[in-house]
């Protein structure tokens, strides 16, 4: 808001100026020029503005120069009186082709951006749509399921094995996880987009965040590798818990899904430069390059991943580390896995110092 | 033995219906409300071993009747809460309640906190002087701490931090409980504190500091002691 406005007092000062400057130069050079000569050169000073400000400062551009060229430039000279007929004409068509000027790239304008909103508005409607595909997918799919479970469980008791009850009974289980897993994500998507969160801080010991998300992530972390080696002598951290929680939570999940069983994921905390960092970092195939800008977009998937996702996880941690006042990256690593890099400005207290109190 | 009655006070016909026929077998006698005005009507006409209060019903706020409730119903209270909301979790346990759920919670978590609650109940009169906690035996007379056999040195902050969370087993306790028991008064924020012995108390007597079993972390309100 600020900078806007600073930015059109300045379209206006930055016009006035430049008049006043071309007209000085003509002005000392007017022998060699000619009089006449300063009004095209006025003119194209007038055009120039004009593609790149706004018409209130261009029109302001335009009188201010057909007042000096009158005034300093066209005989008699300091007077705004002109003698001769054809000066008269001059004058005239000059402050006529300096407005039409101002007015004809004003209307380019106008009509660009015109063009442009369509082109978002289109673009959001196919966003939309796209959104509500893959959600009502990704919602109605374990909801299938545990209707579908239920009705062969209800209808054919006698008929299935005790195996395939505990089967069914297990998917109805998964499917419900997998639902309220969703819903969470569109329930932080919108605390997120309401704009309205607060930071709830307090002190934490890092190591005790991760190591509670590691034990909350579904059973699947048994088929890889959780590495988390606390740092010694790392200090407290002034933070909102639930929101490295789920920041570290979801990035976890992610490398849990898309990278091979027995593959490793290596938390790391440390504290640098007045910032805790944490680093995510696995040893699966990584992320095409030429994606890496995208992943963090809301309900952006990889193309060919596998179903089961919003593509709501990372644009909420994201979300999250932003919303505590930090940055998050995405790199691949030498060996080709993805590192997620989350730097968050934090309050310190050092251990010892409280033990010795 | 009569069987325990609990007083299962929520709006949701279908969690009522749930929680009865789980309550039910599991050995427990279930008596129903749908609202706070119902709910405090039964509990004084026959106060039950147990109360179970949604958090979000739509008469009257559930804190409303939290307060209502503990002016004279000093028997353990589980709030249930749909919001996974910290500060008013924690505004429940401050106004009195015994424990909390987070809904959906699972079958096994409810009745683990049911146990804890009702062991407590009947513990208020009979204090042990040792208790055991799998490996780890702590014997109060003597002020002593022993893991597999071996005592544990602790400074006495650690022992009467694990002393509060021993008598307190199966329950949450608030960061701000907690401070203002050991540390007293005027610690009650001090968060701090609370960490940095709890890390060492977790260096001391966890067999793996990483994944704690006995002092876990109640994320954003407290701990819980098992």
């Amino acid at each position: 808001m600020i900078k806007q406005f600073l930015l059109s007092k300045l379209q206006y000062l930055i016009s006035i100026a430049l008049i006043i400057l071309t007209s000085s130069i003509c002005f000392v050079s007017v022998e060699i020029i000619g009089y006449k000569v300063v009004a095209l050169i006025l003119l194209v000073v007038v055009s120039m503005l004009a593609m790149l400000f706004n018409i209130k400062a261009v029109m302001l551009a335009a009188f201010l120069s057909a007042l000096i060229w009158n005034f300093f430039f066209i005989p008699p000279l300091f007077t705004f009186h002109i003698s001769d007929t054809e000066d008269t004409l001059m004058f005239l068509m000059y402050f006529l082709i300096a407005l039409v000027n101002a007015v004809l790239t004003n209307k380019i304008r106008v009509a660009e951006k015109k063009a442009w909103d369509k082109e978002e508005k289109v673009k959001t409607i196919k966003l939309y749509n796209t959104i509500l595909n893959s959600l009502s997918h990704e919602l109605r799919t374990p909801i299938s399921t545990i209707i579908g479970s239920i009705d062969t469980l209800k209808e054919n008791r006698e008929k299935i094995s005790v195996e395939n009850q505990e089967a069914l009974m297990a998917e109805i289980e998964n499917a419900s996880t997998r639902l309220n897993q969703q819903v969470e994500n569109l329930l932080n998507m919108s605390r997120l987009e309401s704009g309205h969160i607060k930071l709830n801080l307090d002190w934490y010991d890092s190591s005790d965040i991760v190591n509670l998300v590691i034990q909350r992530l579904p059973k699947i972390k048994t088929q890889h590798n959780i590495i988390f080696n606390p740092k010694e002598n790392l200090p407290l951290f002034k933070l909102d818990a639930g929101f490295i929680e789920h920041i570290l939570y979801n990035i976890m999940h992610n490398a849990l899904q898309y990278t091979p069983v027995n593959s490793i994921i290596k938390v790391e905390v440390e504290y640098k430069n007045r910032l805790m960092e944490i680093t995510i970092e696995d040893n699966g195939k990584g992320f095409p390059e030429s994606e890496i800008q995208y992943v963090f977009d809301k309900f952006y998937r990889l193309p060919q991943t596998i179903t089961g996702g919003t593509g709501l996880g990372l644009s909420i941690a994201k979300g999250f580390t932003e919303a505590h006042g930090g940055t998050i990256k995405l790199e691949n690593t030498l060996h080709g896995g993805a590192r997620f890099i989350i730097t968050i400005p934090t309050e310190i207290t050092f251990i010892s110092d409280l033990k010795n109190e | 033995m009569n069987k325990p009655e609990i007083l299962l006070i929520d709006d949701e016909i279908q969690i009522r219906k749930l929680l009865e026929i789980n309550l039910e077998s599991n050995g427990y006698k279930v008596l129903l409300a749908a609202t706070g005005k119902e709910g405090l009507i039964m509990a004084a006409n026959h106060p039950p071993e147990l109360i179970l209060l949604d958090i979000g019903l739509p008469d009257r706020s559930g804190h409303e009747i939290l307060k209502e409730l503990r002016n004279w119903y000093n028997k353990s209270i589980i709030v249930l809460s749909v919001l996974n909301n910290e500060t008013d979790i924690v505004s429940a346990l401050d106004n009195g309640a015994t424990d909390y759920l987070t809904k959906p919670f699972r079958t096994n978590e409810l009745l683990a906190r049911i146990r804890a609650c009702i062991r407590r109940n009947s513990n208020e009169i009979e204090a042990h002087s040792v208790q055991t906690f799998n490996e780890l035996v702590i014997d109060f007379a003597s002020r002593v701490v022993k893991q597999n056999d071996t005592i544990v040195k602790l400074t006495s902050t650690e022992y009467n931090l694990l002393c509060l969370f021993a008598k307190n087993e199966g329950r949450v306790l608030t960061h701000q409980y907690i401070l203002k028991e050991i540390w007293g008064q005027g610690y009650q924020n001090e968060t701090q504190y609370l960490r940095v012995f709890v890390g060492t108390l977790r260096k001391k007597i966890e067999e793996n500091p990483n994944y704690p079993t006995h002092i876990l972390t109640e994320s954003g309100v407290g701990y819980r002691f098992n």
